[in-house]
C-alpha cells in the first residue's frame, strides 16, 4: 500500500511521454487482432458459413466499440469474459432457433451453393458427342496434352482451353506418326505409355478442348466430349437434365423429379414451422414425445422430492450442537457427492447390472426374484430415482443444515411457550423458514434434473426401447436424451433440425422455470439492493 | 421438598431421553453411512479382486491383489496417463482463466457505476439460466465449421473445448463473487485513489489478497466442474488421445464392462482420489459457497 503513492510520485513527472506509448501499443495490438479476425471472417464467408460469420463480426464491432470509446471503460474489465460468452453461449442460443427451421441433417448437410456446384459437376455423354481413343502426352512441368483418333482414324490434338486441331506431321511440333497414326513425339512433351496413362490420376482430372465441349478421359480406352448434364434454371428453382429434359424442382431443399427421383446431394433450407409443427402434431411422433414429457416431468419432481425430503430429515437429525461424532458423520456421508457423477452413474450400473451384480445376486438368492432394472421400464425408472436419490441428498442434507442453523433458537422458545408440538412447529416455524433459504436452490435443482443428460445417458442410455417409434426412443428417455439421439446417433440418419426444434420447446420450459425461480426469489431486488 | 424431587426426576427422565435420542439417531446415522458407502466400499473392493468380472466378486475379495491396476496402468492398452494428464491440464488452465474472468468482471460491478451495469448483471444470469447442454449440437457444429479454417480450434482440440468451457465464465459465479466485493469497504479504494493508485493497482494489490477465501471456493468448484464434465467432451473430442478422464472411462464401460469390471473400478477409483480429498479438505468453505448458490455440475 505505501509503495502505491511512491511510484505514482516518481511517474507524475514522467506521465505525458510514457502514456503515448502503452496506448500506442495498444492500438496496434487492436489492429493485429482484428487483421487476424477478418482474415477469420474472409474464410468464414468463403465457405458459406454465414451466420458464425455475423457472430464473429459483431462481437469484433463490440470488442473494438469497448476498447476504443473512453465511456465503456468499465467494460474493458469484462470484455474477455463478454466475448466468449458471447460466441460460445449466445451464438449457440441463437444458432440452434436458426437450425429449428430448416432441414439440416442427414442429406442436408451443406449449402445450397455447394449443393448446386457438385450437381451442375456432373456430366453426360451426349447421343451427338463423339468419343475418341486417346494417347497421352505429358509435359516435364506436368501439362498435359492427349492426341485423339475419332471412329474414322482422324487425329486431333487436344490441349487445355484450346480448340481441338487437326495438326499434320511436322505442324505445332508433331513427330513423326507409328503406325497407328500416333505422333511419335510432341515437342514440350513426353508421350506416356498406356499404364503410365491409365494409372494416372491428375489426368482424370484435367478437362481439354474449349469451354462447352470440353473432352475428358472417361476410361482407358476412350476420351468423350462431354456436357453438363444438369443446367439450373433459377426461375422456376429447379435442376433440367441435359439427357433426359426431366425437370428437378427444389422440394425442401432435395431438387425431387416428379416421379419421387432426388439428385443427391440436398441442402440446407428454411421449412418453417415444419419441424414444430412435427413436434406438437405428428401423429408417429406425438406418441412417445408424450411419455417422454411425461415420465420427464416425474423424473424431476421425484427426484427433487426423494433427496430433499431424505437431506431435510438428515438435517433435522443431527440439528444439535452436542451430538457426537458430528463432523465425522457429516464428511462420509456427504461421499457420494464428493465423486465425479459419471463415476458413480456408472458404477452403479455395475451394481444393479442383472445376474452378475450384486444386488441382484443377493437377492435372487433371499427371495429367488430380483428386479429386472434394465428391461423392465417400472423397475428402470424407480432404479433411476434410487440412483439419483444417493447422487442428490448430500447436497440437501449440507444446504438444509447450513440454512437450519441460521433460524434463530427464540422462534422454538417462543412455540414451546405457545404450547406448539413438535410438528407444529416444524410445519409452522422450520419449514417456511427453510423454503426462504433453500427455495432457490429447490427449483434450481429441479432445471438441472429436468435437464440430467448424464444420468440418463451413462445408467441405461433411455431403455429398454419403446416399441414402434418413428425414432429410437425409450422408456426412460427425458427430452434432452432424445435430442442427443437425434441430432448424434439418429440410426436413421441424423437430424439437427428436428432436435434443434425440440431444444427450442425444452428452452421454454426451462425459461418458465427459471422466471418462476426469480420471481419467487426476488433475486432482481437483491440486485437492486447493493446497487 | 416434594417439588425439589419432581425437578430432579424431570431432570433425570429428559437426560434418558436425551440419550436414548441421541441412540436412535446414530443407529439411524450408521445405516445411512452404510447406504452411502456401500456402493464405494464395493468398488475398492472390485478393484482389488483379482479375477476382474462383475460375476465372481464378493465384497471381502479372496486372494485380494494389485492385478487390476497393474493392468489399467501398465498394459499400454489403455492410456490411462494420458487421459488423467489430458483432464488436470484441461481443468487447471480451464479454472484459472475462468477465475480471472469472473474476478475481473465481478470487480466492475461492483465498484464501477456505469449505464446499462443492472441489464448487463440481469442479462448474464438469465443466459445462464439455460443450459449449456441444450445448445449442445449448435455447439458441435460450430466447432467443426472453426475446425475447417484451422485444427486447433476444430474437433479433436483441448483448446476449442476450454474455450467452449470459458463461454460459462461469466456465469452466476459473478454474482457470488460480486457479493461477496461488495462487503469490502469502498473507503479502502476511495483512501488509495486520493493516494494516486489507479484501478488496476487497486485491485491487483488490495482487493485481491482480500478475495482469497471466495477465489478458493469459485475455482475448486469450477475445477471439480470441468474434471467431471462428459457431454461436450465426449462430443467434442474424437481420438483416444484426445479423451479426457472421464470420457475414457465411459468409452472403456461401453466394451467389455463385465468382465472389465475390476479394471474399471481401479480407475474409478484413481479419478476419483484427486477431487474426494480436496472436497473432504475443504468441504468447510465448499459447503459455504454452496449455500450460497455456486454450483457443481
Amino acid at each position: 500500500m505505501t509503495s502505491i503513492p511512491s511510484q505514482d510520485g516518481r511517474k507524475a513527472g514522467a506521465t505525458a511521454s510514457i502514456s503515448v506509448l502503452p496506448r500506442l501499443v495498444n492500438f496496434l495490438i487492436l489492429i493485429a487482432l482484428d487483421a487476424g479476425v477478418i482474415w477469420f471472417l474472409s474464410r468464414l464467408v468463403s465457405l458459406g458459413y454465414y451466420p458464425l460469420a455475423a457472430a464473429i463480426f459483431i462481437i469484433l464491432v463490440f470488442v473494438n466499440i469497448v476498447l476504443l470509446r473512453q465511456a465503456a471503460r468499465p467494460i474493458r474489465w469484462m470484455v474477455v469474459g463478454l466475448a466468449l460468452m458471447g460466441l460460445f453461449t449466445i451464438y449457440p442460443i441463437f444458432f440452434t432457433v436458426w437450425v429449428s427451421f430448416t432441414n439440416y441433417g442427414e442429406g442436408h448437410l451443406i449449402t445450397k451453393e455447394q449443393a448446386t456446384d457438385q450437381i451442375l459437376r456432373a456430366k453426360y455423354l451426349p447421343e451427338t458427342g463423339r468419343a475418341y481413343s486417346w494417347t497421352a502426352f505429358r509435359s516435364p512441368e506436368g501439362d498435359y496434352a492427349l492426341w485423339l483418333m475419332d471412329a474414322d482414324g482422324n487425329g486431333y490434338l487436344a490441349l487445355p482451353d484450346e480448340p481441338l486441331t487437326q495438326p499434320q506431321p511436322g505442324e505445332a511440333g508433331i513427330g513423326e506418326l507409328d503406325t497407328k497414326g500416333i505422333p511419335e513425339t510432341i515437342e514440350g512433351y513426353q508421350r506416356l505409355n498406356a499404364i503410365l496413362a491409365a494409372t494416372d490420376r491428375n489426368l482424370i482430372e484435367v478437362l481439354f478442348g474449349e469451354a462447352g465441349k470440353t473432352i475428358q478421359v472417361r476410361s482407358p480406352s476412350e476420351a468423350a466430349e462431354l456436357l453438363p448434364l444438369y443446367v439450373y434454371d433459377p426461375e422456376r428453382d429447379a435442376m433440367i437434365s441435359q439427357e433426359t429434359g426431366v425437370s428437378y424442382q427444389n422440394i425442401r431443399g432435395t431438387f425431387t423429379s416428379q416421379n419421387g427421383t432426388q439428385l443427391r446431394p440436398g441442402f440446407v433450407e428454411s421449412i418453417q414451422f415444419t419441424n414444430f409443427r412435427d413436434f406438437f402434431l405428428s401423429p408417429a411422433l406425438r406418441g412417445p414425445l408424450v411419455r417422454i414429457i411425461l415420465w420427464n416431468f416425474a423424473f424431476a419432481f421425484f427426484s427433487l422430492l426423494l433427496s430433499f425430503s431424505l437431506g431435510l430429515a438428515i438435517a433435522i437429525m443431527f440439528n444439535d450442537k452436542f451430538f457426537p461424532f458430528k463432523k465425522l458423520i457429516r464428511s462420509l456421508l456427504i461421499i457420494p457427492y464428493t465423486l465425479p457423477a459419471l463415476i458413480t452413474i456408472l458404477i452403479w450400473r455395475g451394481m444393479l447390472n442383472p445376474e452378475l451384480g450384486v444386488f441382484d445376486r443377493v437377492l435372487e438368492s433371499l427371495f429367488g426374484w430380483a428386479p429386472p432394472w434394465f428391461t423392465d421400464q417400472w423397475w428402470a425408472k424407480i432404479a433411476i430415482l434410487i440412483v439419483n436419490l444417493w447422487l442428490s441428498y448430500p447436497y440437501f442434507m449440507l444446504v438444509c443444515s447450513g440454512a437450519l442453523q441460521s433460524i434463530s433458537e427464540d422462534y422454538y422458545a417462543a412455540a414451546k411457550v405457545d404450547g406448539a408440538n413438535v410438528w407444529q412447529q416444524f410445519r409452522n416455524i422450520t419449514l417456511p423458514l427453510l423454503m426462504v433459504a433453500v427455495g432457490p436452490l429447490l427449483v434450481a435443482s429441479f432445471t438441472f434434473n429436468f435437464n440430467n443428460f448424464n444420468l440418463i445417458f451413462l445408467f441405461n442410455q433411455g431403455n429398454p426401447p419403446m416399441a414402434g417409434t418413428p425414432t429410437p426412443a425409450g422408456h426412460t428417455d427425458i427430452l434432452i436424451s432424445y435430442v442427443y439421439n437425434l441430432a448424434f446417433t439418429g440410426s436413421r440418419g441424423v437430424n439437427y433440425g428436428f432436435a434443434s426444434a425440440i431444444t427450442i420447446v425444452i428452452f421454454l420450459i426451462v425459461s418458465v422455470i427459471t422466471l418462476f425461480q426469480f420471481r419467487y426469489t426476488n433475486m432482481w431486488e437483491e440486485i437492486s439492493e447493493n446497487v | 421438598m416434594s417439588s425439589i424431587t419432581t425437578i430432579q426426576r424431570l431432570r433425570s427422565s429428559a437426560s434418558t431421553q436425551r440419550r436414548f435420542s441421541i441412540g436412535v439417531r446414530l443407529i439411524l446415522a450408521v445405516i445411512l453411512i452404510v447406504f452411502s458407502l456401500f456402493p464405494i466400499l464395493w468398488v475398492i473392493s472390485a478393484s482389488f479382486n483379482p479375477t476382474g468380472s462383475l460375476a465372481t466378486q464378493t465384497l471381502i475379495p479372496q486372494n485380494a491383489g494389485l492385478g487390476n491396476y497393474r493392468e489399467l496402468l501398465n498394459s499400454g492398452e489403455i492410456p490411462y496417463w494420458t487421459w488423467f494428464g489430458n483432464s488436470i491440464k484441461i481443468s487447471t488452465i480451464t479454472s484459472v482463466i475462468a477465475l480471472a474472468i469472473t474476478t475481473a468482471a465481478a470487480y466492475a460491478f461492483s465498484r464501477f457505476r456505469f449505464r446499462g451495469r443492472q441489464t448487463m448483471l440481469k442479462g448474464i444470469l438469465l443466459v445462464n439460466a439455460f443450459p449449456a447442454l441444450l445448445a449442445l449440437v449448435a455447439t458441435f457444429l460450430m466447432i467443426s465449421q472453426f475446425g475447417d479454417i484451422s485444427p486447433v480450434i476444430g474437433l479433436n482440440s483441448h483448446v476449442s473445448l476450454i474455450l467452449v468451457y470459458l463461454g460459462t465464465a461469466m456465469g452466476i459465479n459473478i454474482w457470488l463473487m460480486k457479493g461477496f466485493l461488495d462487503t469490502i469497504p469502498r473507503d479502502i479504494d476511495e483512501a488509495a485513489r486520493v493516494e494516486g493508485a489507479t484501478d488496476w493497482q487497486i485491485f491487483i494489490q488490495l482487493i485481491l489478497p482480500l478475495l482469497r477465501p471466495i477465489l478458493i471456493v469459485i475455482g475448486i468448484l469450477n475445477y471439480i466442474t470441468t474434471y467431471g464434465e462428459f457431454v461436450l467432451a465426449r462430443v467434442l473430442l474424437k481420438t483416444t488421445e484426445q479423451f479426457t478422464l472421464m470420457v475414457g472411462l465411459q468409452i472403456f464401460t461401453q466394451g467389455q464392462f463385465q468382465q472389465r469390471w475390476g479394471v474399471f473400478a481401479a480407475g474409478a477409483l484413481l479419478g476419483a482420489l484427486p477431487i474426494m480429498i480436496i472436497y473432504l479438505a475443504l468441504q468447510d468453505q465448499i459447503v459455504g459457497g454452496l449455500t450460497q448458490g455456486a454450483v457443481k455440475g
